[in-house]
């Protein structure tokens, strides 16, 4: 449209002071000189579906341009490193459900990690290859979450539908491996809660046989989507300095060309035996962004592949750590021999007690690099266990990201963080 | 196996570096108070050690209330994949007081404002030092720290009595109102009551 056609369009004939006949711009009555020179100061939430949880944004704009944004974080704060003081260690699992509650399972896994290494405990391979696949399907249906609404946010409705429906054949199988679909406190120290149920391996295959097809249709819907690249492409953009400068990780970090990955760079579950890629980003910006998530979705689901391949050959192979020091001997042991007894009631009681020490175990979540870090005295429960929380830091970038964007990009800016809040505000 | 960065940093800095320890694998560098910010800044730009990233900043108070309060600075070269743990023990009979970092790394800014907000420890040079998951008029004092009982300091009385008194309105700073020259639009007596840093609970 050239810039006459928008006069016309959008001017009404009116009359000026001195009676003369005139054009009045439509919609604003009495022309201020002055119109868009203050700075306009919106709020968006807490309470707002497009912040993802209760974030709440302070923007201040000149006409549509975000000058500022101050966020505000600490609405869903709960106190979980302070809970953990007062547990023991295999208490604290619970507790890690509730903090990235999209990605449950692997923060157990990372929780079992943590103390392990403090224990300098070494699990058994049928357990490893178990936890590699409660964490790939944890960034499987974590990344799902995010595709679904953030296209939602950008006006796509119906990939939402489609990943919400591949999500939920995932948690049905979180769901008879662990008997709950969110709270899954999945891991022990020293081993697993539970071994998956008969048949189960059956199910996830079916799973990742047929998964692929519904992430074609989202590549063909957004990927070449006119609409999807106008709204993402040099939006957010970050630098690959700045995005090490900021303390970024995960698809955040990578995004920006950044080639790190704690899987690859500090190997932990024997991730250095499967076979994977790891999609590196060049801009930095959203669509980088939703480009490495959907590709970390396909390379998950050949982590899953092989992994059930590895599961074959260790039928019946224990779970469990042979160490009366951590893991509960079973219940009908418990019942009939006395030594057993004595462990089971001095387990329960007492509770695992590490050595005095330190340990720092990061691993790569589906947000970045969650980490957990323990301080030890020799107790039953840690002295300190601070939760290095991945959306946290990417989300403090979001001031950043937002200088000079337009108002309806903040909510794409927001979006492609990939936030919880339960893990920003633990 | 101490950290191979070890000798470069006592040749560089000599008693600055009090102790070195190794904990399941990690090693810790225990560092004076004065030259914490130096330190840091060898550390991330000195050719053959760049630990250009900051995986994280948090505290550590021990249950012994004669041990120090330590600031633990978790740091990461990417290009080298190798970790290093700075600790800076802060001795409580003193202020709590250590030289802000996020002129090195801007990550740094919410992690010190995390640990300012939770124990209490001033970082010198934060461009802006205030609470961060708790609310900026939180009156109970530092929650990770060992004398802060776990259900706070005021009785459950006195936390709802506050929560219900809270106003709504002032769930802006002045700083976020004068921006938007919003500050002058407001009612005389809502003026006079931010003016008096009076914000949401009752004196």
């Amino acid at each position: 449209m050239s810039l006459r056609t928008v006069e016309m369009a959008l001017a009404t004939p009116g009359v000026d002071r001195d009676g003369n006949a005139s054009r009045v711009p439509l919609g604003v009555g009495g022309y201020d000189e002055d119109f868009g020179a203050e700075h306009m100061l919106v709020n968006i939430g807490p309470q707002h579906p497009a912040t993802h949880g209760v974030l709440r944004l302070v923007i201040e704009l000149e006409g549509e341009t975000v000058k500022r944004c101050i966020p505000h974080v600490g609405y869903l704060h709960s106190g979980f490193e302070k809970l953990g003081e007062y547990r023991h260690y295999n208490q604290i699992i619970p507790l890690t459900d509730r903090t990235d509650y999209l990605s449950p399972m692997a923060n157990n896994v990372c929780l079992a990690l943590a103390v392990e290494k403090l224990m300098a405990l070494e699990v058994t391979e049928r357990c490893e290859v178990l936890r590699v696949i409660a964490c790939e399907m944890s960034r499987i249906i974590s990344h799902l979450v995010w595709l679904g609404t953030t296209g939602i946010d950008l006006g796509a409705f119906t990939p939402f539908l489609w990943s919400f429906q591949e999500r939920e054949r995932i948690y049905n199988l979180q769901e008879s491996w662990t008997g709950a679909r969110l709270t899954t406190s999945l891991t022990r120290v020293g081993g697993m809660m539970a071994d998956i149920p008969e048949g189960w391996e059956a199910g996830l295959r079916d799973f990742t046989r047929t998964f692929p097809d519904t992430l074609k249709e989202v590549d063909t819907m957004f990927t070449r989507n006119a609409i999807w690249i106008g709204r993402t492409q040099g939006v957010g953009a970050l630098t690959a300095d700045e995005a090490i400068n900021y303390s970024l990780s995960g698809p955040m970090l990578r995004a920006s060309g950044v080639d790190y990955d704690v899987r690859k760079d500090r190997p932990y579950l024997g991730y250095e035996s499967y076979d994977f890629d790891v999609p590196i980003g060049e801009h930095g910006d959203i669509y980088d962004r939703y480009r490495i998530r959907l590709e970390e979705m396909w390379q998950s689901n050949r982590i899953l592949e092989q992994a059930l391949d590895r599961l074959q050959g260790l039928k019946g192979a224990p779970i469990n750590v042979d160490d009366p020091r951590v893991i509960l001997p079973p219940k009908s042991r418990a019942m009939s021999d006395m030594e057993a007894m004595i462990f089971h009631f001095k387990q329960v009681m007492e509770g695992v007690k590490p050595p005095a020490g330190e340990a720092y175990m990061g691993i790569e979540n589906p947000k970045g690099e969650l980490g957990y870090y323990f301080v030890s005295d020799g107790t039953a429960k840690p002295v300190r266990w601070r939760i290095r929380p991945p959306s946290f830091l990417n989300l403090a970038s979001l001031p950043r990201m937002c200088e000079g964007a337009l108002l309806s990009d903040v909510i794409a800016i927001n979006a492609s963080v990939d936030i919880v809040m339960g893990e920003v505000d633990r | 196996m101490t950290s191979p960065s070890i000798p470069g940093l006592r040749a560089e800095f000599g008693p600055a570096v009090e102790r070195v320890l190794v904990s399941c694998g990690d090693t810790i560098v225990y560092v004076t108070r004065d030259r914490s910010h130096d330190v840091l800044a060898w550390l991330k730009d000195a050719p053959g050690h760049q630990f250009n990233y900051l995986t994280d900043v948090t505290a550590v108070e021990y249950r012994d209330s004669e041990l120090p309060l330590e600031v633990v600075y978790q740091l990461r070269s990417l290009s080298r994949k190798a970790d290093i743990r700075v600790k800076v023990a802060l001795d409580k009979r003193a202020p709590l007081q250590v030289r802000s970092v996020v002129d090195l790394w801007r990550g740094a800014d919410w992690l010190e404002r995390e640990v300012y907000d939770l124990f209490g420890i001033t970082f010198t040079g934060h461009p802006d030092l205030r609470r961060i998951l708790m609310w900026e008029t939180y009156a109970e004092g530092y929650p990770l720290r060992k004398d802060f009982p776990l259900r706070g300091h005021f009785s459950r009385a006195e936390q709802t009595r506050q929560a219900l008194a809270a106003n709504p309105e002032a769930h802006y700073s002045l700083e976020e109102l004068s921006i938007a020259e919003a500050f002058d639009e407001l009612p005389p007596d809502m003026r006079q009551r931010l003016a008096r840093g009076e914000r949401g609970y009752l004196k």
